[in-house]
C-alpha cells in the first residue's frame, strides 16, 4: 500500500502559510461576489443596456437594424398601446387589492388561530407552487365554463347582470371577460400575497393583543391600532410581489381572457415574438419597467418603509 | 341574531378556509379532470370516469421528453443559482467592502422587474450575439432569475446566525475550513436549503421568460401553453395531479424528520 510510506499529513490545519493574511481577508467578499454578479452583469445588466438601443434603432429585419436614435418609436408605442397599458395597471391593481382582501384573513389564520393545523395550511398554500402554474389555470377554464356551476350561480344570483352594467363580464359568460383574467392574477398571484402577510404577522407579539384588550380595544380596534399597522412591512412587499408580476403576465389574459383584455405582455410577447419589430418591443417594455419602477419607489416613499429593500 | 354573531367571532376562520378553498379549487379541478375520458381534443367538459391517461401517462407524443427537459434544466439552474447566491449572501452579510449597496440594489432588481421585461431584454442579448436558442440560453436565463431570491432565503438565515459560534470554532482550533464545513456551513442548511427548492419551483415552472429565450426547445411548461391552443391531453392533469402529490409528499417527510431531530436534540 503506497499510503504507508507516505509522509503523515500535517497535525494542525491552522498553521498559517499565508504571506499576509489581512490583505486576503480583505479580497475574500470580492471573490465571493464575482462569479453571481458577473452572471447578473452579463445576463439581467447588459441586456438592459443593448434593449436600450434596440428601443431607438430602425429599420426592417430583413436589411437589418440600425441606431438613429429614433426616440419617436416611444411615442408611436405609446399612443398605440395606452390603452393595454392602462388595462395591465388596472387589472393588476385590482388582483392586488383582491390577493390583499383575501390573502389577509387566511394569513392572520395561520399566524395567530391555526394551532397545530398551521404546518398543514402552509404545505396547502405552497404545494400550488410545485403544480405547473400553466395547468392550474387552464384549470378555471373548466371552472368559469359558460354552462358551469359557477356561471349558473352567478346568473340565478342576478351578479352577472351587475357586473356586465359595469363592463367587468358581457352578458352570460365570464370566459374571455376582464373578470375572468382578474380573478386569474389573483389566484396566480396570492402565495406571494399570503407568504409575506404571514411573516410579518407572526413576529407580532400576542401579548400586544391582549394589552390592548386588557384597556378595553374592541377586536376590530385591536386590528385597527395594533395588528395592521404592525404588519405593515408584510403589506408593502406582499403588494409589490403581487403587483409588479401581475402587470406584466400574459398568460391570464391569453388564456382566460380574449382580445378586448389584452395586457402590454400580450403586446410585448406578440411584438417581439411573432411580429418580430424589436424596436418597438423594447421600447414598450423599456417603458413598462420605467412605469414600474416609478410606482414602486412612490410607493415605497409613501408607506415609510424604505429600508424594507 | 345568534348566526349573526357566531359569524362575527368565526370571521377570519371562514374567510381563511374561503381563501384556501380559492387556492386548492384548481388543484380539485385538475385531480377530477385527470380520470375523464374526453370527447374532442379538449379537456374542460365532464364526459366519463376513465384511468387511462394513469396508466399511460407517457401516451402523448412529446410530453415526457418536455418533462425531462424541464427536470433536468431545474436541477442544474438550482446547482448554479444556489452555489452562486450562497457565496453572494455570505460575501454581503459577513464583510463590510464598498459597493456594499451597489451590489445589494443588483440583487434586488431582477426581483422588481417584470418577467416580460427580462425575457425580452435578454433575448435581445441573445439575437444580438447569434447564440444558438435553446438548451443553453434556457440554462442561463434560469440561473440569472433564480440567484436573486437564493441571495434572499440564504442572507436571512445567515443575518440571524450568531457569530460567535464560529470564534468559538476557532477558539477551540479549528482551521478556517472546518470552521466553515462543521459549524457555518451546517447551520446556514436550511436557509440554502429553502432557496434551492424555491429555484426549483421557480425554474420547473417558467413559462415567460423561458418562452422567449427556447427557440424551438420545449419545456413542460412550453408543452402545456402549445396544448392549450392545439388540444390538451388528459395527460398533462395526470402530470399536475402527481405533482402537487410528490409536492405535499416531500414537504411533509422533511417536516417528520425535522421534528424528530429536534425531539432528540431535546
Amino acid at each position: 500500500m503506497a499510503t504507508l510510506t507516505e509522509a503523515p499529513p500535517p497535525l494542525s490545519p491552522t498553521t498559517p502559510t499565508r504571506k499576509s493574511p489581512r490583505k486576503r481577508g480583505r479580497l475574500t467578499p470580492y471573490w465571493l461576489l464575482l462569479p453571481g454578479l458577473l452572471w447578473l452583469v452579463v445576463f439581467f445588466a447588459l441586456p438592459m443596456i443593448y434593449q436600450a438601443s434596440t428601443s431607438v434603432q430602425t429599420g426592417s429585419l430583413e436589411e437589418g437594424y440600425k441606431v438613429t436614435w429614433h426616440f419617436a418609436t416611444y411615442w408611436d408605442a405609446l399612443s398605440a398601446y395606452w390603452p393595454q397599458f392602462l388595462r395591465s395597471v388596472l387589472y393588476a391593481g385590482a388582483a392586488t387589492v383582491l390577493c390583499l382582501a383575501l390573502g389577509y384573513p387566511l394569513a392572520y389564520l395561520i399566524a395567530f388561530r391555526a394551532g397545530r393545523w398551521r404546518n398543514l395550511i402552509m404545505i396547502l398554500v405552497i404545494a400550488p407552487f410545485f403544480t405547473s402554474f400553466l395547468i392550474r389555470t387552464l384549470a378555471w377554464k373548466t371552472i368559469l365554463a359558460d354552462g358551469g356551476p359557477v356561471v349558473g350561480a352567478l346568473n340565478t344570483l342576478h351578479v352577472l347582470d351587475v357586473t356586465s352594467w359595469l363592463g367587468w363580464t358581457a352578458g352570460d359568460r365570464v370566459l374571455a371577460t376582464p373578470l375572468a383574467v382578474v380573478c386569474g392574477l389573483t389566484y396566480n398571484f396570492l402565495p406571494f400575497m399570503i407568504l409575506p402577510l404571514y411573516s410579518s404577522l407572526e413576529r407580532i407579539d400576542g401579548r400586544l393583543h391582549e394589552a390592548a384588550g386588557d384597556l378595553y380595544a374592541r377586536p376590530a380596534t385591536v386590528f385597527r391600532k395594533v395588528t395592521f399597522p404592525l404588519s405593515m412591512p408584510g403589506v408593502v412587499s406582499g403588494t409589490l410581489l403581487t403587483f409588479i408580476p401581475a402587470s406584466g403576465d400574459y398568460v391570464n389574459a391569453e388564456l382566460l381572457g380574449s382580445t378586448d383584455t389584452r395586457m402590454i405582455g400580450n403586446v410585448i410577447q406578440t411584438q417581439f415574438l411573432r411580429v418580430l419589430d424589436y424596436p418597438t418591443a423594447a421600447a414598450l417594455s423599456f417603458i413598462l419597467m420605467a412605469a414600474i419602477l416609478f410606482m414602486v419607489t412612490f410607493y415605497i416613499r409613501r408607506s415609510g418603509t424604505e429600508d424594507l429593500v | 341574531m345568534r348566526l349573526v354573531n357566531w359569524l362575527k367571532r368565526h370571521f377570519v376562520v371562514i374567510a381563511g378556509l374561503l381563501t384556501l378553498g380559492y387556492l386548492l379549487l384548481p388543484n380539485v379541478v385538475v385531480t377530477v379532470f385527470s380520470f375523464n375520458k374526453p370527447k374532442g381534443r379538449f379537456n374542460y367538459e365532464w364526459q366519463q370516469f376513465s384511468t387511462d391517461a394513469w396508466q399511460d401517462p407517457c401516451g402523448v407524443a412529446g410530453l415526457c421528453g418536455s418533462l425531462s427537459l424541464s427536470l433536468q434544466i431545474a436541477v442544474w439552474a438550482t446547482l448554479g443559482a444556489t452555489l452562486l447566491g450562497t457565496m453572494i449572501a455570505f460575501a454581503l452579510v459577513r464583510y463590510r467592502f464598498r459597493a456594499r449597496g451597489a451590489v445589494n440594489s443588483l440583487i434586488f432588481l431582477p426581483m422588481a422587474m417584470p418577467e416580460v421585461v427580462m425575457a425580452a431584454s435578454l433575448l435581445t442579448l441573445f439575437l444580438n450575439l447569434g447564440a444558438q436558442l435553446g438548451f443553453w440560453t434556457i440554462l442561463i436565463a434560469h440561473i440569472m432569475f433564480c440567484l436573486s431570491f437564493v441571495v434572499t432565503a440564504v442572507k436571512a438565515r445567515v443575518m440571524s446566525m450568531d457569530p460567535r459560534l464560529e470564534q468559538a470554532a476557532q477558539d477551540l482550533y479549528a482551521g478556517p475550513a472546518q470552521t466553515f464545513l462543521r459549524v457555518t456551513l451546517p447551520i446556514a442548511a436550511p436557509g440554502i436549503a429553502a432557496g434551492a427548492l424555491l429555484a426549483f419551483a421557480l425554474s420547473f415552472d417558467d413559462f415567460i421568460i423561458t418562452n422567449f429565450n427556447a427557440g424551438s426547445t420545449v419545456t413542460f411548461p412550453m408543452f402545456v401553453w402549445g396544448s392549450a391552443q392545439r388540444g390538451t391531453p388528459v395527460q398533462i392533469n395526470v402530470i399536475g395531479t402527481a405533482m402537487f402529490l410528490v409536492a405535499v409528499l416531500l414537504v411533509l417527510t422533511s417536516m417528520v424528520v425535522g421534528n424528530r431531530r429536534n425531539k432528540q436534540k431535546a
